[in-house]
């Protein structure tokens, strides 16, 4: 690396710093000239005006224009109808790519947030409780990207010879013969959903283990004391208490699901019928060059969270209805 | 999190002797899920750093498992990686390029956040409960859905009709890093605003009150009195956006324009999905990646998982 590549680069840095600073003490002077006069109308605008402004900019805008160019041809020059709705459900690439987004989003939340949920429970009060949940959060740090390098390795496949990878080193261990996992239909689908629980579950972990330290231990002894089982307090006593937070977590990864592009880009670029909308949607776009069919992808993406939007805040109101 | 309740196996009191053994096997089976799931989700990751320090003909002919019999260990392939002028090298270039992106993609977006929250919170105006209910809402659309549009509109400019409300931005080399640093930003909104917008309002009115009694300003009140009682939870969500910035693939991928303005993690998404020549090195380079925001992760762990209970619990 050159001294110029650097200087070039943090030269921008500072630029970019400076001006940044620039803009926030004259949108303080602005907010301090409005509050002298009493004018909060004002003070109001100047505090919300950059986060309003970036996000009607970078968000709504181009929401509503991906909305628009979902019913124009791939360089928008020609209006199609409906033309890109019925290719991604009747063209079977892309209608493999519909069905494997619905097994991620059924597959990915339901297994993350059951397995957080058990090890949540089994390491409640037990020694070491901090190392077990740390060992199992420690994925959430790490990149998708960087995840889907680790269990590539995992995963790899080697026709003759040693095997390098961990999981066909077992196979071998055991008599069998080492498979080519990821090139394998349908099977690999579940091979890449295996890395986003792997990192999901130390948030369901997380946060389910702070709800559980919620649920006051009377309950349970009571329980106990009227000879309830272990699975019978989980499933009567344990997941009623804190079946909020349990909704939150799967909700959550459900939004995380949806939204995935990275891990199917690093480890199979959507080949060999792994492909999701999410990625589907980007490939579309900006490798093949076809911005209707991908806008079509995001606005299909999107339809998919609406569900979501509106339970989310009818919830909000709810509580907030309550809190007064 | 601090609270560790006692063992339910201390408290058992006055059991029969068939309990007893039932609960001492639930146990074991407990203790032994627990060990394999804690094994599951580490063994991975120290695969993948055994093999970083391993040399790359020792990768290519067997698993990283043998070095517990065969141990031979090089930092050649992390020299490689980082400075080579041949393929596959001068990732140094990337790296500064991701901390070069994640400064102003952290301070940017929280900045605003912070100001947006307090008006949402604390300033009294109309539309206020639909505004909030809006940024809410965007906290859960996909970035898919703004990828094409805003990438044109840095490329194009702004145009509706043929006037022009906005000229092509026209950046390139290394200022193409700009439109990574407001991508970043934009996207980032939502969850911050959310995630104050729930530590401001719990903040006590009668401080609010009594400031305002002694004439203070509402950009007094913030700066003087908002700002330093939550920031706590400023640190937590510039956490989450740090590791958000720095793991991002997909907003770096598509803005960052050429692979020498890119961030590291982009051009390592793209090295792992052809997996081509040099796959070798892909241990080296991915660990370079992965290892700052680990140690980040784990020594403010505390304020990361605040931030995740405040926005999870009530969302």
């Amino acid at each position: 690396m050159d001294i110029s590549d650097l200087t070039a680069r943090f030269g921008l840095l500072a630029v970019g710093l400076v001006a940044f600073a620039a803009i926030l003490l004259a949108l303080y002077g602005l907010a301090e000239l409005a509050s002298r006069r009493d004018r909060s109308r004002v003070v109001a605008t100047v505090f919300l005006a950059p986060a309003v402004i970036f996000l009607l900019v970078g968000l709504v805008y181009p929401a509503v224009r991906t909305v628009v160019m979902s019913v124009f041809n791939g360089d928008g020059t020609e209006f199609v109808g409906f033309d890109n709705y019925a290719w991604a459900v009747t063209n079977p690439d892309a209608l493999r790519t519909i069905v494997n987004t619905a097994l991620w989003i059924i597959v990915v939340p339901l297994v993350s947030t059951a397995i957080g949920l058990v090890y949540a429970v089994l390491i409640d009060g037990r020694r070491g409780e901090r190392t077990y949940k740390a060992l199992v959060f420690l994925p959430m740090g790490i990149s998708f990207v960087g995840a889907s390098i680790i269990w590539k390795f995992v995963y790899q496949y080697t026709a003759s010879g040693e095997q390098i990878g961990l999981l066909n080193q077992v196979r071998t261990w055991f008599g069998a013969d080492p498979v080519n996992w990821l090139n394998t239909a349908i099977l690999n689908n579940f091979l890449l959903m295996v890395v986003l629980v792997w990192i999901e579950v130390g948030f369901a972990t997380v946060v389910l283990s702070a709800a559980l330290k919620g649920v006051p231990t009377e309950i349970i002894e009571a329980a106990r004391i009227d000879g309830a089982r272990p699975a019978q307090i989980f499933w009567n006593v344990t997941v009623p208490s804190i079946r909020s937070a349990i909704i939150v977590v799967a909700v959550t990864v459900f939004i995380a699901t949806l939204k995935l592009f990275d891990i199917v880009r690093a480890m199979t670029g959507g080949h060999h019928g792994t492909d999701v909308l999410a990625h589907n949607m980007w490939d579309q776009a900006f490798r093949l060059g076809n911005d209707g069919r991908g806008a079509t992808m995001a606005v299909l993406l999107f339809l998919l969270v609406i569900p979501v939007v509106i339970y989310q805040v009818r919830n909000m109101r709810r509580q907030e209805l309550e809190a007064r | 999190m601090s609270t560790e309740t006692q063992a339910p196996e201390q408290r058992a009191i006055g059991e029969s002797r068939g309990d007893r053994i039932r609960r001492v096997l639930t146990s074991r089976v407990a203790s032994i899920v627990a060990l394999l799931i804690a094994v599951l989700w580490t063994v991975p990751t120290a695969g993948l750093f055994i093999s970083s320090l391993r040399p790359e003909d020792d990768i290519r002919a067997s698993g990283w498992w043998t070095v517990f019999t065969n141990p031979t260990f090089t930092l050649d392939t992390y020299n490689y990686v980082l400075y080579s002028d041949s393929q596959g090298g001068g990732l140094i270039r990337n790296l500064v390029n991701t901390v070069v992106i994640t400064i102003p993609g952290v301070i940017v977006p929280v900045a605003f956040a912070a100001m947006a929250a307090y008006a949402l919170s604390w300033i009294n105006f109309r539309g206020r409960n639909f505004l909030y209910i809006a940024i809410f809402a965007l906290q859960v659309v996909p970035l898919q859905m703004a990828l094409i549009p805003l990438l044109s509109f840095f490329s194009q400019g702004l145009h509706i009709g043929d006037v022009t409300i906005m000229p092509s931005w026209e950046l390139e080399g290394v200022n193409t890093i700009v439109q990574v640093w407001i991508a970043h930003s934009i996207f980032g909104l939502p969850l911050a605003i959310f995630l104050l917008h729930n530590f401001m309002r719990e903040l006590p009115g009668d401080v609010m009150e009594a400031a305002r009694i002694d004439g203070a300003s509402h950009s007094q009140i913030f700066r003087k009195v908002v700002l330093p009682l939550v920031t706590p939870a400023i640190a937590s969500i510039a956490i989450f956006q740090f590791l958000w910035v720095w793991n991002d693939f997909l907003v770096g991928r598509t803005f960052g324009g050429g692979e020498a303005t890119r961030p590291l993690t982009a051009v390592l998404g793209d090295m792992a999905g052809t997996w081509g020549f040099g796959w070798t090195r892909l241990p080296a380079a991915a660990f370079i990646a992965i290892i700052v925001p680990l140690v980040v992760f784990l020594l403010l762990q505390r304020y990361f998982v605040r931030g995740l209970l405040a926005g999870s619990v009530k969302g």
